[in-house]
Protein backbone atom coordinates (compact mmCIF):
# COMPACT_ATOMS: atom_id res chain seq x y z
CA UNK A 1 0.00 0.00 0.00
CA UNK A 2 0.88 3.60 -0.74
CA UNK A 3 1.04 4.73 2.45
CA UNK A 4 2.24 8.55 1.17
CA UNK A 5 -0.88 8.38 -0.70
CA UNK A 6 -2.80 7.06 2.39
CA UNK A 7 -1.42 10.07 4.96
CA UNK A 8 -1.40 12.83 2.16
CA UNK A 9 -5.19 12.24 1.10
CA UNK A 10 -6.36 11.80 4.57
CA UNK A 11 -4.55 15.00 5.49
CA UNK A 12 -6.24 16.50 2.55
CA UNK A 13 -9.49 15.85 3.55
CA UNK A 14 -9.73 16.82 6.88
CA UNK A 15 -8.06 20.18 6.05
CA UNK A 16 -10.70 20.45 3.27
CA UNK A 17 -13.62 19.48 5.08
CA UNK A 18 -13.02 20.66 9.14
CA UNK A 19 -10.26 23.76 8.12
CA UNK A 20 -12.23 25.30 4.55
CA UNK A 21 -15.55 23.68 4.17
CA UNK A 22 -17.07 23.89 8.19
CA UNK A 23 -15.85 27.29 8.80
CA UNK A 24 -16.98 28.87 5.30
CA UNK A 25 -20.31 27.36 6.60
CA UNK A 26 -20.47 29.06 9.40
CA UNK A 27 -19.42 32.32 8.24
CA UNK A 28 -21.74 31.93 5.03
CA UNK A 29 -23.98 32.40 7.36
CA UNK A 30 -22.83 35.08 8.82
CA UNK A 31 -22.19 36.79 5.21
CA UNK A 32 -26.15 36.10 4.58
CA UNK A 33 -27.44 38.10 8.14
CA UNK A 34 -24.93 40.81 7.23
CA UNK A 35 -26.07 41.41 4.04
CA UNK A 36 -29.26 40.67 4.08
CA UNK A 37 -29.29 42.76 7.18
CA UNK A 38 -27.78 45.90 4.91
CA UNK A 39 -30.32 44.60 2.13
CA UNK A 40 -32.83 45.58 4.45
CA UNK A 41 -32.21 48.62 6.34
CA UNK A 42 -30.95 46.82 9.29
CA UNK A 43 -27.60 46.39 10.86
CA UNK A 44 -27.31 42.68 11.71
CA UNK A 45 -25.48 40.41 14.44
CA UNK A 46 -23.88 43.05 15.98
CA UNK A 47 -23.53 42.05 19.73
CA UNK A 48 -20.98 39.16 20.45
CA UNK A 49 -17.86 39.57 22.33
CA UNK A 50 -15.03 37.23 23.60
CA UNK A 51 -14.11 37.73 27.28
CA UNK A 52 -10.33 38.33 26.27
CA UNK A 53 -10.90 39.72 22.55
CA UNK A 54 -13.45 41.71 23.33
CA UNK A 55 -11.59 43.47 25.61
CA UNK A 56 -9.38 44.92 23.18
CA UNK A 57 -9.51 48.84 22.45
CA UNK A 58 -10.42 49.27 18.65
CA UNK A 59 -9.76 45.78 17.45
CA UNK A 60 -12.18 44.15 19.85
CA UNK A 61 -15.68 46.68 19.39
CA UNK A 62 -14.95 46.04 15.51
CA UNK A 63 -15.14 42.41 15.40
CA UNK A 64 -18.10 42.36 17.67
CA UNK A 65 -19.53 45.05 15.46
CA UNK A 66 -18.89 42.97 12.78
CA UNK A 67 -20.45 39.83 14.70
CA UNK A 68 -17.45 38.39 13.44
CA UNK A 69 -18.14 35.95 17.09
CA UNK A 70 -21.68 34.99 15.74
CA UNK A 71 -20.79 31.94 13.87
CA UNK A 72 -20.09 30.13 17.77
CA UNK A 73 -22.53 31.58 19.15
CA UNK A 74 -25.14 30.02 16.84
CA UNK A 75 -23.52 27.09 16.65
CA UNK A 76 -23.64 26.60 20.58
CA UNK A 77 -27.04 27.23 20.91
CA UNK A 78 -27.93 24.65 17.73
CA UNK A 79 -25.86 22.30 20.49
CA UNK A 80 -27.43 22.92 23.61
CA UNK A 81 -31.07 23.53 22.13
CA UNK A 82 -33.80 21.00 23.51
CA UNK A 83 -34.01 18.35 20.49
CA UNK A 84 -37.21 17.94 20.42
CA UNK A 85 -38.51 14.74 18.46
CA UNK A 86 -42.55 14.15 18.24
CA UNK A 87 -43.73 11.51 18.72
CA UNK A 88 -45.54 10.55 15.51
CA UNK A 89 -42.36 10.84 13.49
CA UNK A 90 -40.87 7.66 11.96
CA UNK A 91 -37.56 7.53 14.32
CA UNK A 92 -35.24 6.01 11.86
CA UNK A 93 -35.88 8.01 8.98
CA UNK A 94 -36.36 11.28 10.49
CA UNK A 95 -32.87 10.61 11.96
CA UNK A 96 -31.22 9.62 8.61
CA UNK A 97 -32.71 12.51 7.04
CA UNK A 98 -30.20 15.36 7.86
CA UNK A 99 -26.82 13.16 7.63
CA UNK A 100 -28.14 12.50 4.35
CA UNK A 101 -28.52 16.32 3.60
CA UNK A 102 -24.90 17.03 4.80
CA UNK A 103 -23.30 14.14 3.41
CA UNK A 104 -23.63 14.65 -0.57
CA UNK A 105 -22.74 18.35 -0.04
CA UNK A 106 -19.74 17.33 1.33
CA UNK A 107 -18.58 14.86 -0.88
CA UNK A 108 -19.46 17.04 -4.07
CA UNK A 109 -16.67 18.86 -2.76
CA UNK A 110 -14.01 15.80 -3.65
CA UNK A 111 -13.76 16.12 -6.97
CA UNK A 112 -12.94 19.55 -6.56
CA UNK A 113 -9.45 21.27 -7.90
CA UNK A 114 -9.29 23.48 -5.77
CA UNK A 115 -5.31 24.80 -6.67
CA UNK A 116 -2.84 23.58 -8.81
CA UNK A 117 -0.28 22.05 -6.91
CA UNK A 118 1.04 22.20 -2.59
CA UNK A 119 4.34 20.85 -3.16
CA UNK A 120 4.74 17.85 -5.00
CA UNK A 121 0.55 17.12 -4.02
CA UNK A 122 -2.06 18.16 -6.27
CA UNK A 123 -4.74 20.06 -4.56
CA UNK A 124 -7.88 17.86 -5.03
CA UNK A 125 -8.71 15.30 -2.98
CA UNK A 126 -10.13 12.74 -5.46
CA UNK A 127 -8.57 12.76 -8.79
CA UNK A 128 -11.18 10.98 -10.58
CA UNK A 129 -11.09 10.51 -14.59
CA UNK A 130 -15.12 10.89 -14.56
CA UNK A 131 -15.20 13.54 -12.24
CA UNK A 132 -18.30 15.14 -12.87
CA UNK A 133 -20.28 12.16 -13.63
CA UNK A 134 -19.74 11.91 -9.84
CA UNK A 135 -20.60 14.86 -9.36
CA UNK A 136 -23.59 14.45 -10.41
CA UNK A 137 -23.96 11.17 -8.66
CA UNK A 138 -24.12 12.16 -5.81
CA UNK A 139 -25.80 15.44 -6.16
CA UNK A 140 -29.16 13.44 -7.01
CA UNK A 141 -28.67 11.39 -3.95
CA UNK A 142 -28.59 14.86 -1.88
CA UNK A 143 -32.37 15.15 -3.02
CA UNK A 144 -32.86 11.77 -0.17
CA UNK A 145 -32.37 13.79 2.61
CA UNK A 146 -35.03 16.46 2.09
CA UNK A 147 -37.97 13.55 0.93
CA UNK A 148 -37.10 11.43 3.65
CA UNK A 149 -37.18 14.85 6.12
CA UNK A 150 -40.80 15.11 4.43
CA UNK A 151 -41.61 11.73 4.86
CA UNK A 152 -40.50 10.83 8.21
CA UNK A 153 -41.74 13.89 9.45
CA UNK A 154 -45.40 12.46 9.26
CA UNK A 155 -47.06 16.06 9.27
CA UNK A 156 -48.82 17.88 6.01
CA UNK A 157 -46.13 20.80 5.46
CA UNK A 158 -43.02 19.04 5.37
CA UNK A 159 -44.68 16.28 3.10
CA UNK A 160 -45.68 19.03 1.17
CA UNK A 161 -42.04 20.33 0.96
CA UNK A 162 -40.55 17.06 0.40
CA UNK A 163 -42.86 16.26 -2.97
CA UNK A 164 -41.64 19.64 -3.96
CA UNK A 165 -38.58 19.24 -3.74
CA UNK A 166 -38.77 15.91 -5.41
CA UNK A 167 -40.10 17.15 -8.50
CA UNK A 168 -37.69 20.62 -8.52
CA UNK A 169 -34.24 18.46 -8.08
CA UNK A 170 -35.12 15.95 -10.17
CA UNK A 171 -36.23 18.46 -13.12
CA UNK A 172 -33.41 20.54 -13.02
CA UNK A 173 -30.74 18.10 -12.63
CA UNK A 174 -31.65 17.09 -16.05
CA UNK A 175 -31.45 20.81 -17.25
CA UNK A 176 -28.28 21.15 -14.77
CA UNK A 177 -26.40 17.63 -16.64
CA UNK A 178 -27.64 19.27 -19.98
CA UNK A 179 -25.84 22.24 -19.69
CA UNK A 180 -22.52 21.40 -18.48
CA UNK A 181 -22.65 18.68 -22.07
CA UNK A 182 -21.02 21.93 -24.38
CA UNK A 183 -18.42 22.07 -21.69
CA UNK A 184 -17.04 18.50 -22.21
CA UNK A 185 -17.71 18.17 -25.81
CA UNK A 186 -14.88 21.71 -25.80
CA UNK A 187 -12.63 20.59 -23.64
CA UNK A 188 -12.60 16.46 -24.76
CA UNK A 189 -12.00 15.49 -21.08
CA UNK A 190 -14.66 14.39 -17.65
CA UNK A 191 -11.57 14.88 -15.43
CA UNK A 192 -12.40 18.96 -13.53
CA UNK A 193 -8.47 18.96 -13.32
CA UNK A 194 -7.46 18.40 -16.89
CA UNK A 195 -10.78 21.11 -17.63
CA UNK A 196 -8.87 23.84 -15.35
CA UNK A 197 -6.05 23.16 -17.25
CA UNK A 198 -7.10 23.52 -20.75
CA UNK A 199 -9.59 27.00 -19.61
CA UNK A 200 -6.30 28.36 -17.63
CA UNK A 201 -4.25 28.09 -21.20
CA UNK A 202 -7.32 29.16 -24.07
CA UNK A 203 -9.46 31.13 -21.78
CA UNK A 204 -12.07 30.47 -19.31
CA UNK A 205 -15.49 28.89 -20.39
CA UNK A 206 -17.66 32.26 -19.72
CA UNK A 207 -14.64 34.72 -20.01
CA UNK A 208 -12.59 33.52 -23.01
CA UNK A 209 -10.39 36.61 -22.97
CA UNK A 210 -8.92 35.46 -19.75
CA UNK A 211 -6.60 33.85 -21.60
CA UNK A 212 -2.69 32.85 -21.80
CA UNK A 213 -3.19 32.50 -25.54
CA UNK A 214 -6.39 34.10 -27.30
CA UNK A 215 -7.93 31.29 -29.58
CA UNK A 216 -10.63 32.27 -32.28
CA UNK A 217 -12.42 28.87 -31.36
CA UNK A 218 -12.92 30.10 -27.76
CA UNK A 219 -14.50 33.29 -28.96
CA UNK A 220 -16.79 31.02 -31.49
CA UNK A 221 -17.55 29.07 -28.81
CA UNK A 222 -18.56 32.05 -26.21
CA UNK A 223 -22.31 32.36 -26.72
CA UNK A 224 -22.69 28.71 -26.45
CA UNK A 225 -20.89 28.22 -23.14
CA UNK A 226 -22.55 31.33 -22.08
CA UNK A 227 -25.94 29.55 -22.14
CA UNK A 228 -24.98 26.64 -20.94
CA UNK A 229 -23.85 28.69 -17.81
CA UNK A 230 -26.69 30.68 -17.81
CA UNK A 231 -29.03 27.00 -17.57
CA UNK A 232 -26.00 25.60 -14.78
CA UNK A 233 -26.54 28.90 -12.77
CA UNK A 234 -30.78 28.85 -12.23
CA UNK A 235 -30.39 25.15 -12.28
CA UNK A 236 -27.86 25.37 -9.45
CA UNK A 237 -29.89 27.65 -7.52
CA UNK A 238 -32.66 25.49 -8.24
CA UNK A 239 -31.01 22.43 -6.48
CA UNK A 240 -29.50 24.50 -4.20
CA UNK A 241 -33.18 25.64 -2.99
CA UNK A 242 -31.78 29.18 -3.00
CA UNK A 243 -34.88 31.63 -3.56
CA UNK A 244 -36.35 32.02 -6.07
CA UNK A 245 -37.04 28.03 -6.22
CA UNK A 246 -36.98 28.08 -2.48
CA UNK A 247 -40.52 26.02 -2.76
CA UNK A 248 -39.36 23.08 -0.65
CA UNK A 249 -39.34 25.40 2.30
CA UNK A 250 -41.32 28.04 1.53
CA UNK A 251 -41.97 29.44 4.57
CA UNK A 252 -44.87 31.78 3.67
CA UNK A 253 -46.64 28.94 2.08
CA UNK A 254 -45.69 25.81 4.17
CA UNK A 255 -44.02 26.86 7.30
CA UNK A 256 -40.21 25.71 6.76
CA UNK A 257 -41.17 23.32 4.45
CA UNK A 258 -39.15 19.56 4.96
CA UNK A 259 -37.48 20.83 8.18
CA UNK A 260 -40.78 21.96 9.78
CA UNK A 261 -40.90 19.39 12.44
CA UNK A 262 -37.03 19.41 13.30
CA UNK A 263 -35.61 21.44 16.35
CA UNK A 264 -31.92 21.85 17.72
CA UNK A 265 -28.96 20.24 15.44
CA UNK A 266 -30.74 18.20 13.47
CA UNK A 267 -32.00 21.44 12.05
CA UNK A 268 -28.72 23.15 12.25
CA UNK A 269 -27.42 20.00 10.23
CA UNK A 270 -30.21 20.87 7.75
CA UNK A 271 -29.65 24.35 7.60
CA UNK A 272 -25.74 23.60 6.97
CA UNK A 273 -26.01 21.41 4.30
CA UNK A 274 -28.12 24.20 2.71
CA UNK A 275 -24.93 26.18 2.69
CA UNK A 276 -22.91 23.44 1.94
CA UNK A 277 -24.38 22.79 -1.10
CA UNK A 278 -24.18 26.34 -2.21
CA UNK A 279 -20.43 26.13 -1.49
CA UNK A 280 -20.16 23.38 -3.72
CA UNK A 281 -22.69 24.34 -6.34
CA UNK A 282 -20.10 27.71 -6.51
CA UNK A 283 -16.98 25.30 -6.62
CA UNK A 284 -18.69 23.71 -9.48
CA UNK A 285 -19.30 26.72 -11.48
CA UNK A 286 -15.80 28.57 -10.79
CA UNK A 287 -14.42 25.35 -12.07
CA UNK A 288 -16.62 24.33 -15.15
CA UNK A 289 -16.74 28.05 -16.53
CA UNK A 290 -14.38 30.30 -14.52
CA UNK A 291 -11.20 28.27 -15.22
CA UNK A 292 -11.10 27.29 -11.58
CA UNK A 293 -7.49 28.00 -9.98
CA UNK A 294 -6.41 30.12 -13.10
CA UNK A 295 -5.99 33.45 -13.29
CA UNK A 296 -4.03 35.11 -16.62
CA UNK A 297 -0.58 34.81 -15.59
CA UNK A 298 -1.03 32.71 -13.27
CA UNK A 299 -2.04 29.61 -15.66
CA UNK A 300 0.74 27.04 -15.23
CA UNK A 301 0.26 25.03 -12.03
CA UNK A 302 2.25 25.82 -9.45
CA UNK A 303 6.13 25.05 -8.58
CA UNK A 304 6.40 26.60 -5.81
CA UNK A 305 4.27 26.49 -1.85
CA UNK A 306 3.68 30.19 -2.93
CA UNK A 307 2.09 30.09 -5.80
CA UNK A 308 0.70 27.03 -4.69
CA UNK A 309 -1.19 28.87 -2.14
CA UNK A 310 -2.26 32.24 -4.42
CA UNK A 311 -3.46 29.52 -6.99
CA UNK A 312 -5.71 28.59 -3.68
CA UNK A 313 -6.47 32.22 -2.86
CA UNK A 314 -7.89 32.93 -6.19
CA UNK A 315 -9.95 29.24 -6.64
CA UNK A 316 -11.42 30.69 -2.61
CA UNK A 317 -12.18 34.52 -4.20
CA UNK A 318 -13.50 33.44 -7.15
CA UNK A 319 -15.97 30.97 -5.45
CA UNK A 320 -16.78 33.70 -2.61
CA UNK A 321 -18.31 36.20 -5.55
CA UNK A 322 -20.64 33.35 -6.48
CA UNK A 323 -21.06 33.14 -2.76
CA UNK A 324 -22.35 36.41 -2.70
CA UNK A 325 -24.18 36.10 -5.89
CA UNK A 326 -26.84 33.47 -4.07
CA UNK A 327 -27.01 35.92 -1.07
CA UNK A 328 -27.70 39.00 -3.04
CA UNK A 329 -30.22 37.28 -5.64
CA UNK A 330 -32.12 35.74 -2.38
CA UNK A 331 -33.36 39.12 -2.21
CA UNK A 332 -33.98 40.33 -5.41
CA UNK A 333 -36.50 38.15 -6.72
CA UNK A 334 -39.95 36.68 -5.60
CA UNK A 335 -40.20 32.88 -5.67
CA UNK A 336 -41.29 30.79 -8.31
CA UNK A 337 -44.79 29.51 -8.58
CA UNK A 338 -44.86 25.60 -8.61
CA UNK A 339 -45.95 25.56 -12.23
CA UNK A 340 -43.90 28.59 -13.31
CA UNK A 341 -41.06 26.49 -12.15
CA UNK A 342 -42.02 23.48 -14.14
CA UNK A 343 -42.67 25.44 -17.14
CA UNK A 344 -39.22 27.05 -16.88
CA UNK A 345 -37.18 23.55 -16.01
CA UNK A 346 -39.17 21.37 -18.88
CA UNK A 347 -40.23 23.72 -21.20
CA UNK A 348 -37.69 26.09 -21.74
CA UNK A 349 -34.31 24.87 -20.28
CA UNK A 350 -34.41 21.41 -21.59
CA UNK A 351 -35.34 21.74 -24.83
CA UNK A 352 -32.42 25.17 -24.56
CA UNK A 353 -29.38 22.59 -23.46
CA UNK A 354 -30.14 20.37 -25.99
CA UNK A 355 -30.39 22.65 -28.84
CA UNK A 356 -26.78 24.20 -27.27
CA UNK A 357 -25.04 20.61 -27.69
CA UNK A 358 -26.40 20.56 -31.26
CA UNK A 359 -24.87 24.02 -31.53
CA UNK A 360 -21.76 23.23 -30.01
CA UNK A 361 -21.45 20.20 -31.44
CA UNK A 362 -21.67 21.74 -35.18
CA UNK A 363 -19.07 24.75 -34.62
CA UNK A 364 -16.65 21.89 -32.96
CA UNK A 365 -17.26 19.45 -35.92
CA UNK A 366 -16.71 22.45 -38.73
CA UNK A 367 -13.36 24.47 -36.99
CA UNK A 368 -12.14 20.65 -36.51
CA UNK A 369 -12.60 19.62 -40.18
CA UNK A 370 -10.92 22.49 -41.59
CA UNK B 1 -63.95 42.61 -9.63
CA UNK B 2 -62.05 41.02 -12.06
CA UNK B 3 -58.43 41.74 -12.13
CA UNK B 4 -57.14 42.64 -15.66
CA UNK B 5 -54.46 40.98 -16.22
CA UNK B 6 -52.20 41.85 -19.54
CA UNK B 7 -50.29 39.33 -21.75
CA UNK B 8 -46.47 39.74 -20.74
CA UNK B 9 -44.66 41.07 -23.53
CA UNK B 10 -41.78 39.18 -24.51
CA UNK B 11 -38.81 41.45 -23.02
CA UNK B 12 -40.79 41.02 -19.69
CA UNK B 13 -41.32 37.23 -20.11
CA UNK B 14 -37.36 36.89 -20.16
CA UNK B 15 -37.48 37.95 -16.75
CA UNK B 16 -34.38 40.44 -16.79
CA UNK B 17 -36.07 43.55 -17.02
CA UNK B 18 -37.24 41.98 -13.58
CA UNK B 19 -33.72 41.53 -12.66
CA UNK B 20 -32.38 44.69 -12.72
CA UNK B 21 -35.16 45.95 -10.81
CA UNK B 22 -34.23 43.94 -8.13
CA UNK B 23 -30.67 44.46 -7.88
CA UNK B 24 -31.38 48.32 -7.90
CA UNK B 25 -33.54 48.48 -4.96
CA UNK B 26 -31.45 46.13 -3.00
CA UNK B 27 -28.23 47.56 -4.38
CA UNK B 28 -29.52 51.29 -3.41
CA UNK B 29 -30.54 49.93 0.37
CA UNK B 30 -27.42 47.70 0.64
CA UNK B 31 -25.40 51.18 -0.06
CA UNK B 32 -26.83 53.27 2.31
CA UNK B 33 -26.57 51.14 4.66
CA UNK B 34 -23.56 50.16 4.61
CA UNK B 35 -21.44 53.15 3.05
CA UNK B 36 -23.69 55.73 4.19
CA UNK B 37 -24.05 54.18 7.93
CA UNK B 38 -28.14 55.00 7.71
CA UNK B 39 -30.44 52.10 9.27
CA UNK B 40 -33.80 51.61 10.15
CA UNK B 41 -32.87 52.25 13.88
CA UNK B 42 -31.56 55.29 13.55
CA UNK B 43 -34.56 57.05 11.50
CA UNK B 44 -36.95 56.05 13.85
CA UNK B 45 -35.05 56.18 17.08
CA UNK B 46 -31.76 56.91 18.96
CA UNK B 47 -30.54 53.09 18.73
CA UNK B 48 -31.20 49.72 18.81
CA UNK B 49 -33.37 47.99 21.45
CA UNK B 50 -31.91 46.51 24.19
CA UNK B 51 -30.13 50.05 25.24
CA UNK B 52 -33.21 52.34 23.43
CA UNK B 53 -36.32 50.91 24.29
CA UNK B 54 -39.31 50.53 21.84
CA UNK B 55 -41.93 53.20 22.52
CA UNK B 56 -44.89 51.33 22.89
CA UNK B 57 -47.96 52.75 21.18
CA UNK B 58 -51.57 52.76 22.71
CA UNK B 59 -53.49 50.21 22.16
CA UNK B 60 -50.58 47.79 21.80
CA UNK B 61 -51.62 44.44 22.95
CA UNK B 62 -49.48 42.89 25.24
CA UNK B 63 -49.97 40.64 27.74
CA UNK B 64 -53.57 40.23 29.52
CA UNK B 65 -53.61 41.19 32.54
CA UNK B 66 -56.37 41.45 35.35
CA UNK B 67 -57.68 44.59 36.31
CA UNK B 68 -59.29 46.52 39.71
CA UNK B 69 -62.24 48.92 39.60
CA UNK B 70 -61.77 52.22 41.05
CA UNK B 71 -62.20 51.40 44.19
CA UNK B 72 -59.24 48.90 44.27
CA UNK B 73 -61.50 45.81 43.80
CA UNK B 74 -61.00 42.64 41.99
CA UNK B 75 -63.75 42.97 38.95
CA UNK B 76 -63.20 39.50 37.44
CA UNK B 77 -66.67 37.20 38.67
CA UNK B 78 -65.08 33.94 37.93
CA UNK B 79 -67.64 33.10 34.95
CA UNK B 80 -64.63 31.08 33.29
CA UNK B 81 -65.44 32.88 30.05
CA UNK B 82 -62.27 33.82 29.08
CA UNK B 83 -60.86 29.99 30.45
CA UNK B 84 -63.50 28.40 27.82
CA UNK B 85 -62.36 30.97 24.67
CA UNK B 86 -58.52 31.17 25.31
CA UNK B 87 -57.14 29.11 21.89
CA UNK B 88 -54.02 27.93 23.62
CA UNK B 89 -55.62 27.16 27.09
CA UNK B 90 -53.30 29.18 28.89
CA UNK B 91 -55.98 30.60 31.26
CA UNK B 92 -57.03 28.38 34.47
CA UNK B 93 -59.36 29.88 37.13
CA UNK B 94 -60.49 28.09 40.06
CA UNK B 95 -64.09 29.14 40.99
CA UNK B 96 -64.71 29.73 44.55
CA UNK B 97 -67.32 26.77 45.16
CA UNK B 98 -70.89 26.96 47.13
CA UNK B 99 -69.60 28.36 50.07
CA UNK B 100 -66.60 30.08 49.18
CA UNK B 101 -64.83 33.16 48.60
CA UNK B 102 -67.42 36.39 48.07
CA UNK B 103 -66.74 39.15 46.23
CA UNK B 104 -64.86 42.01 47.71
CA UNK B 105 -67.44 44.21 45.85
CA UNK B 106 -71.52 45.10 45.34
CA UNK B 107 -72.90 43.71 42.30
CA UNK B 108 -71.20 40.86 42.24
CA UNK B 109 -71.62 37.38 43.61
CA UNK B 110 -68.10 35.50 43.66
CA UNK B 111 -64.70 36.07 42.45
CA UNK B 112 -61.74 33.82 41.62
CA UNK B 113 -60.20 31.24 44.00
CA UNK B 114 -57.19 31.43 41.97
CA UNK B 115 -56.90 32.68 38.25
CA UNK B 116 -53.50 31.78 36.12
CA UNK B 117 -52.35 33.09 32.42
CA UNK B 118 -49.57 31.00 31.33
CA UNK B 119 -47.81 33.13 29.95
CA UNK B 120 -45.41 30.90 28.16
CA UNK B 121 -48.73 29.32 26.56
CA UNK B 122 -50.56 32.80 26.00
CA UNK B 123 -50.36 34.17 22.06
CA UNK B 124 -51.58 37.55 23.20
CA UNK B 125 -54.59 37.18 20.71
CA UNK B 126 -57.03 39.35 23.07
CA UNK B 127 -60.06 36.71 22.91
CA UNK B 128 -60.44 37.02 26.99
CA UNK B 129 -59.93 40.83 26.79
CA UNK B 130 -63.26 40.60 23.62
CA UNK B 131 -65.34 37.81 25.92
CA UNK B 132 -65.21 39.66 29.25
CA UNK B 133 -68.58 41.01 30.32
CA UNK B 134 -66.88 42.50 33.16
CA UNK B 135 -64.24 44.05 31.48
CA UNK B 136 -61.64 42.59 34.37
CA UNK B 137 -59.30 41.82 31.57
CA UNK B 138 -57.23 43.26 29.26
CA UNK B 139 -54.16 43.26 26.71
CA UNK B 140 -51.60 45.56 28.37
CA UNK B 141 -48.31 46.91 26.71
CA UNK B 142 -45.76 44.17 28.66
CA UNK B 143 -44.32 42.47 25.32
CA UNK B 144 -41.12 40.78 27.23
CA UNK B 145 -41.82 38.71 30.14
CA UNK B 146 -38.69 36.60 31.34
CA UNK B 147 -38.49 33.77 33.73
CA UNK B 148 -36.00 31.27 34.52
CA UNK B 149 -38.45 28.68 35.38
CA UNK B 150 -41.91 27.47 33.95
CA UNK B 151 -43.24 27.47 37.06
CA UNK B 152 -42.49 31.03 37.23
CA UNK B 153 -44.37 31.99 33.93
CA UNK B 154 -47.61 31.17 35.45
CA UNK B 155 -48.76 34.29 36.92
CA UNK B 156 -51.31 33.76 39.66
CA UNK B 157 -54.14 35.66 40.64
CA UNK B 158 -52.18 38.43 42.70
CA UNK B 159 -49.77 39.21 40.41
CA UNK B 160 -51.83 38.97 37.79
CA UNK B 161 -53.67 41.83 39.84
CA UNK B 162 -50.81 43.99 40.75
CA UNK B 163 -49.52 44.20 37.28
CA UNK B 164 -52.76 45.17 35.92
CA UNK B 165 -53.55 47.90 37.79
CA UNK B 166 -56.80 50.14 38.04
CA UNK B 167 -58.93 51.10 35.31
CA UNK B 168 -60.92 53.64 36.54
CA UNK B 169 -61.62 54.62 32.59
CA UNK B 170 -64.84 52.44 32.29
CA UNK B 171 -66.86 52.08 35.51
CA UNK B 172 -69.26 49.76 34.24
CA UNK B 173 -71.12 49.02 37.61
CA UNK B 174 -70.57 52.39 39.38
CA UNK B 175 -72.92 53.57 36.42
CA UNK B 176 -75.37 50.99 36.96
CA UNK B 177 -75.43 51.44 40.19
CA UNK B 178 -76.14 55.51 39.54
CA UNK B 179 -78.45 54.95 36.70
CA UNK B 180 -80.36 52.48 39.57
CA UNK B 181 -80.30 55.72 41.94
CA UNK B 182 -82.19 57.81 39.55
CA UNK B 183 -84.45 55.94 38.35
CA UNK B 184 -85.61 55.05 42.02
CA UNK B 185 -87.16 58.70 41.79
CA UNK B 186 -90.19 59.80 39.20
CA UNK B 187 -89.84 61.45 36.77
CA UNK B 188 -86.37 59.96 35.45
CA UNK B 189 -83.76 62.49 35.28
CA UNK B 190 -80.97 61.03 33.33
Amino acid sequence: MDWNFVIFSTLKILCVIFLALMPMVAYAVLAERKISAFIQDRVGPNRVSLPLIGGIPIIGPFLTRWGVWQPMADGLKAFLKEDFTPNYVRKAYFWLAPALTMTPAFLTIAVIPFGSNLGNQKMVIADLNVGILYTFGIVSLGVYGIVLAGYASNSKYPFLGGIRSTAQMISYEIAMGMSVIPVFLVAGDLNLSKIVERQALEGWFALPFMAQQQTLMSYLLWPCAMISFFIFLVSAFAETNRLPFDLPESETELVAGYNTEYSSIKFALFFMGEYANMIAASCMMVTLFFGGWSLPGLATPANTILAGLLHIGVFVGKMLVFMVLFIWVRWMLPRFRYDQLMDLGWRRFVPLALANILVTATVLLLLNSK
Amino acid sequence: MIVQRKPLTFWERLYLPAIAGGFKVTWKHFRRTLFGGDNAAKQTSKGYYPEVPWTVADGYRGAPYLLKDQDGNTKCVSCQLCEFVCPPKAIKITPPGDSGLKADRSNAEKMPLEFEINMLRCIFCGFCQEVCPEEAIFLQKDYSLTGLTRSEMIYDKEKLLALGGTNAGIQKWKHKLEEAKVQETFPVKL
